[in-house]
């Protein structure tokens, strides 16, 4: 750390955080990767137009075809073009992974103020809980989360059976066990909020617990909250690939980058190639994320830095 | 100190008991239940034959009276009959978590043979380039998809230089006894353990580097510099003894995500263990298994768990006299 020079106290807190980010030069470099990636990945429509077919149409005479100018990352096992299944697959493990750590950073969110500003047994009890969630062997929990009978918790069958429910269902598991993390580090930071003296004069005042939980703490906790969310991002991703692979994610028709790997298991003998992209796009955005929160991590929270 | 292992040893009993009901409960929403199996194999049961049937298995009655009969047979060591299998659950789990303990122990030692060197490396001249690439291989590390990178290794070694096996636990067939059995065995360990522990070792030299940093900058290790202490003896014999400490707990709580890689390992491997059977029995309605092999899971987490918090209070003494445990 260098030591504040006259010129930092003029600089406001925004301007000084963009610049700490600004300093870190692979987050920026993942920022960029990431924005062009899903610039391409949501323009998939535009590359159909461009490539004159669809991303669903079925070529068997030009099956599992090199890179050429019809088909830029070549076709899969069904002919189909691999680049704009590669962008569909993205928009969708990319709002999915979105969505769960969305999901986990409110359910976190709340567990934390909660037990952090009310302490006592509720804390004990939800950081049981968080404890208690932190422990389970989680990808196991997750297979038989995605495994389970919809019709059997109520919904009905053609809602069950929709196409849309395993993308729903995949942010709903993840969300109800990813929380924990954020969880703890907002409860951390309300417990050291909550006896400072803004906070104190608050209650004094006579402000409602709503309001200095709302008013007061959260917009103070936000930057562990955006870290922890932006690291969960990538986390997520990998949860939902493997959970995709195995079979017990998305489904196809619908693409994401870890059911279009699940094919390319069977056929690496003939088409080692196929196992490629899909992979080598979910270690790049997973990564990105990662360097990402990093660098978040280092501009909005200095002191968390060693 | 005994007061605080006993109250350890109570509290995750309480959280194996309820994570045992949340289980059940789960596996009991899971698709079909065991009569839609029977009556897949027999279409002339009778819709009296049904009623007789669930009656006979039970499942006319409510989750909480059938939990509580699962569990008074459970605690006898009765887990039910493998549907796949068709021989106790419990005979069929415990060759699979020896399996499983293999894969995972091995690749914990190799895990802790690559990231020891390279995170005290590391450390000792922070952000140098050595420094940076360790970094980079740590981030690639935690973010590779572990199927992938199980994918890659076979597509490598096995399809294109044909050097290993792609999977299995044994060549099938073959019979090779003696030390020949073994090497053979052996070589179709070296890619799940190797998989498994290029996995694991990032996030063990994320932390080892960043212990070993914060045991460089005390004054002890200034003072033995000042006396003179090379670097080799400074590195091994004064800071890594204290940086490793913490370490331990790191590793004990590793637990739950290494057998997360576990389960993606054996089931890219074929390797006979407890998380492909897992997968397996979800797969194949086979609730008693499933069950069973959930709860062991659960179980060994729980312990990884208590081994943690045990050996940090045993390692550090204050922690035993403050009422709650330290939260990050």
């Amino acid at each position: 750390m260098t030591a504040p020079s006259l010129t930092f106290a003029t600089e406001s807190p925004a301007r000084r955080m963009w610049r700490r980010f600004l300093r870190h030069k692979l987050a920026v470099a993942s920022a960029l990767f990431l924005i062009v990636l899903a610039v391409i990945a949501w323009a998939a429509p535009m590359s159909e137009h461009l490539l004159g077919f669809d991303a669903e149409r079925v070529d068997l005479l030009a099956r599992m075809a090199p890179p050429s100018l019809a088909h830029p990352l070549g076709t899969d096992e069904l002919g189909r073009d691999l680049f704009l299944r590669l962008s569909y697959g993205g928009q969708v493990s990319m709002a999915v992974a979105m969505a769960a750590a969305l999901g986990s950073a409110v359910i976190g969110t709340l567990f934390g103020l909660l037990a952090g500003y009310f302490g006592g047994r509720l804390d004990s009890i939800l950081m049981r809980l968080t404890d208690g969630v932190i422990s389970l062997p989680l990808l196991p929990l997750l297979i038989v989360l995605a495994a389970i009978d919809l019709e059997k918790l109520g919904l009905s069958a053609e809602m069950a059976a929709s196409e849309n429910a395993a993308l729903y269902r995949i942010v709903v598991i993840i969300a109800l066990v990813g929380w924990t993390t954020v969880a703890r580090l907002v409860r951390a930071e309300t417990l050291a909020l909550k006896n400072r003296e803004f906070v104190r004069a608050a209650v004094a005042l006579g402000g409602s617990s709503a309001r200095i939980i709302a008013r007061h703490i959260l917009p103070n906790a936000v930057s562990p909250i955006i870290v922890a969310t932006t690291l969960s991002v990538g986390n997520i991703i990998l949860l939902e690939s493997v959970l995709s692979f195995l079979g017990m994610g998305i489904q196809p028709p619908i693409a994401s980058w870890g059911n279009m790997l699940t094919n390319a298991q069977d056929l690496i003998w003939t088409a080692p190639a196929l196992a490629f992209w899909p992979g080598m796009l979910i270690f790049a955005t997973v990564i990105a994320f990662n360097f990402l929160g990093d660098g978040l991590q280092d501009a909005l929270d200095p002191r968390a830095l060693n | 100190m005994t007061r605080f292992v006993a109250g350890r040893l109570l509290e995750s009993l309480v959280v194996l008991l309820v994570m045992s009901f949340v289980i059940y409960g789960l596996i009991g929403l899971m698709p079909g239940d065991p009569i839609d199996e029977m009556i897949a194999a027999n279409p002339k049961l009778t819709s009296d034959d049904i009623q007789r049937l669930k009656a006979l298995y039970g499942l006319d009655k409510p989750l909480l009276e059938r939990y509580g009969n699962w569990l008074v047979a459970a605690l006898q060591g009765d887990f039910g009959f493998s549907r796949i299998h068709a021989r106790p659950a419990t005979e069929v789990l415990m060759p699979r978590l020896v399996n499983t303990l293999i894969l995972m122990g091995a690749a914990t030692a190799l895990a802790l043979a690559i990231a020891l060197p390279l995170g005290i490396m590391a450390a000792w001249k922070p952000n140098s380039a050595f420094d940076y690439g360790v970094n980079l291989f740590c981030f690639a590390g935690i973010s590779v998809p572990p199927f992938w990178l199980a994918l890659l290794a076979i597509i490598l070694f096995s399809v294109k230089l044909g050097w290993l096996p792609a999977g299995g636990m044994a060549t099938v067939g073959e019979g090779i006894e003696g030390a020949g059995g073994f090497m053979d065995r052996l070589t179709h360990m070296i890619l799940p353990v190797g998989t498994l522990a290029l996995l694991t070792a990032g996030g063990f030299i994320r932390f080892i580097r960043a212990s070993m940093i914060q045991v460089l900058r005390q004054d002890f290790i200034r003072t033995a510099k000042a006396k003179g202490v090379g670097p080799a003896r400074l590195l091994f014999g004064h800071a890594l003894r204290n940086a490793v400490l913490p370490f331990i707990t790191v590793l004990a709580l590793s637990f739950g995500s290494l057998f997360s890689g576990a389960l993606i390992t054996e089931t890219m491997f074929s390797w006979l263990g407890v998380g492909k059977m897992i997968f397996d029995s979800v797969l194949g309605n086979d609730f008693n298994l499933a069950l069973v092999g959930l709860l062991f899971a659960t179980l060994m987490t729980l312990i990884g768990n208590i081994i943690a918090d045990v050996a940090y209070a045993w390692v550090d003494p204050r922690i035993t006299d403050a009422p709650e445990r330290a939260r990050a």
